[in-house]
């Protein structure tokens, strides 16, 4: 959830590591080896039980390893299988199918629904509707497995609508279908992210001054130039965090895999976290589950960089 | 600004039926919890009987208090640690020079951003060498470790916007760093602790991935692990799973309905003004 905080603060602390004795900026921040004594403990278990584990990661990936035996050394094999074998490049296809309905989807529609609303960003009770859009956010992504199963089953939400409209032909069991079972998945995250980017994107049009709006409508600019003048231009910092947070979130997917599918039916479901778990602690190829690790951590890190990059150089607040 | 009363329908109109979307699938949850477990079958209807039964029930078959018991500890004792563990480390890195601090500062930031994957797996050989899996203390540390980034950062920026003039008069009068800390900076500074304190007690509460890594006891198991092990015994008891999921997100939910605002300011402040 928080994955764009360092990126934001990235440009705002530009105070040079282990400056040497330049005069202090602030009257407080005198140079204090005691520093080291106040850090140390965080650091410690930083260190043991973050750090280190994820340098150990790095080194597993290069070892053929079941987790108790003796390891043989892999070189790059791990990786090369990555892009050799069909079911781990199929399961970081499925991350990129879910980053359309986890981020792009929800930040288009958002989009939709500010352009709308950022007319009246101080519309009476918008406090309660926060609340409710926000809602998901705070329930256990374990719980919001079981109720989309419940949703997705043969009597469920889902099919009770369709034969309430007449389309008796379309249900299905949503997650045990080989087509269906992924956007199935998809669309739980599209749920979850509508209601985050359109709280995030509200909180930055109400930092917009409404006269800007009075003066581009004397002008007689519609919704939509209203929309592309100002709202737009305003929250494109919000939009940048938005893109960050979903798609990392996509690429992250675990615990809706792991309740819902288990990467079934078949491997339509399957994604690289899931893969990297269902390796190292299940088939015990735990060289192989490491090199998925990194590339998965890779590739969160260069796209959160990427998308950083669209972020304005002033700050969006 | 004014807008016509057309336009204000329009956009309770919008947020009406988008905040209908976002709470419709929890509402067919608590309704199906009060369905008599028969009936049950995941959809959408009014119970014809409130069959709070089902939460009884789940709560025994399931074990969910044995589950909630150690949720609880394991949230409280990573809340804690974590909490004073950053708030040394933050005011030495707000205010505090020392050689590489930002350096430091800048390493315990990639908690951040990491998926779980990229250190669970040596961390669980690690832990099982030295017989540590199996405990609290392969949850407790492990999410401390991962919420310390977050905590670090936060704590750090909020030191940080304290007023120098406070912190030197009260060094003349002879206060050290540690009354400093925590006579002078802390108590300001509760509403951005328990904002923290908030959204770390709700990312430790509902995390899956460690614990089914490094538990199998049964009465280690958390509530969200103790729920997914549920789901695969009562695939099909709607009545019951949803019973079971709203045990498990209640104390959540209800810390949310309470304190509402430290948990979005801190979720998109967090974000946004980093």
């Amino acid at each position: 959830m928080v994955a764009s905080a360092a990126l934001v603060d990235g440009a705002a602390a530009v105070a040079p590591g282990g400056s040497v004795a330049s005069a202090p900026t602030r009257g407080t921040r005198r140079r204090d080896w005691k520093g080291y004594l106040y850090v140390l403990p965080a650091f410690v278990v930083f260190a043991v039980f973050l750090g280190m584990p994820l340098l150990q990661t790095v080194w597993y990936s290069f070892w053929n390893w079941n987790g108790f035996g003796t390891a043989t050394w892999a070189g790059l094999d791990n990786y090369t299988e990555i892009v050799s074998d069909p079911s781990i490049l199929r399961s970081f296809g499925h991350s990129g199918v879910l980053i359309v309905f986890y981020s792009f989807v929800p930040v288009a529609v958002a989009l939709m629904l500010t352009a709308i609303l950022s007319r009246s960003p101080r519309l009476r009770g918008l406090g309660l509707f926060r609340t409710l859009l926000f809602l998901p956010q705070v329930i256990a992504s374990v719980v919001v497995a079981t109720s989309w199963i419940a949703i997705y089953s043969p009597d469920g939400l889902i099919n009770q609508g369709l034969r309430a409209v007449g389309l008796e032909g379309v249900t299905r069991a949503w997650l045990g279908d080989f087509d269906t079972a992924l956007p199935a998945i998809g669309l739980v995250g599209t749920w979850l992210g509508i209601g985050l980017c359109l709280v995030l994107f509200l909180s930055g049009v109400a930092t917009i001054d409404g006269e800007l709006f009075e003066a581009v409508r004397l002008d007689g600019a519609g919704l939509w130039r209203e929309f592309f003048a100002i709202t737009l231009p305003a929250i494109r910092g919000h939009i940048v965090i938005a893109l960050t947070l979903t798609i990392v979130a996509a690429l992250k997917t675990f615990d809706l895999v792991y309740v819902t599918t288990r990467g079934g039916p078949g491997s339509a479901t399957t994604v690289p976290a899931f893969e990297a778990y269902n390796r190292a602690f299940n088939t015990r190829e735990v060289g192989s589950a490491s090199a998925i690790a990194v590339t998965l951590t890779v590739v969160i890190l260069l796209i959160t960089l990427a998308v950083s990059r669209l972020q304005p150089k002033e700050d969006p607040r | 600004m004014r807008i016509t009363r057309g336009e204000a329908l329009l956009n309770y109109g919008v947020l009406t039926l988008f905040s209908l979307m976002a709470v419709v699938p929890l509402i067919g949850v608590v309704l199906t919890s009060l369905t008599p477990s028969g009936q049950a079958g995941g959809g959408l209807r009014v119970p014809d009987r409130l069959a709070f039964e089902n939460f009884s029930e789940a709560w025994d078959i399931g074990r969910f208090g044995s589950y909630l018991l150690s949720s609880v500890i394991v949230t409280v004792s990573v809340v804690v640690l974590t909490t004073v563990l950053a708030t040394f480390a933050a005011f030495a890195f707000a205010r505090m020079r020392f050689p590489l601090s930002n350096t430091i500062f800048y390493l315990m930031l990639v908690g951040l951003m990491l998926p779980a994957e990229a250190f669970v797996i040596p961390l669980y050989y690690n832990l099982r060498s030295v017989g540590l899996t199996d405990s609290y203390w392969a949850l407790i540390l492990p999410q401390t470790a991962q919420s310390l980034a977050f905590a670090v950062f936060w704590l750090r920026n909020q030191f940080r916007q304290f007023p120098d003039g406070i912190v030197e008069a009260a060094r003349i009068d002879g206060a050290g760093d540690i009354r400093v800390l925590w006579r002078i900076i802390v108590p300001p500074s509760r509403p951005a602790i328990i904002t923290m304190c908030l959204l770390i007690s709700m990312w430790t509460w509902n995390e899956f991935l460690i614990p089914l890594i490094m538990v199998t006891r049964e009465s280690l198991r958390t509530a969200p692990l103790g729920l997914a092990f549920f789901q695969g015994q009562h695939a099909t008891d709607f009545a019951l799973l949803s019973a079971a999921g709203i045990i498990v997100a209640a104390p959540i939910v209800l810390l949310y309905v309470v304190a509402q605002r430290h948990f979005i300011s801190g979720m998109i402040g967090g974000s946004v003004k980093g």
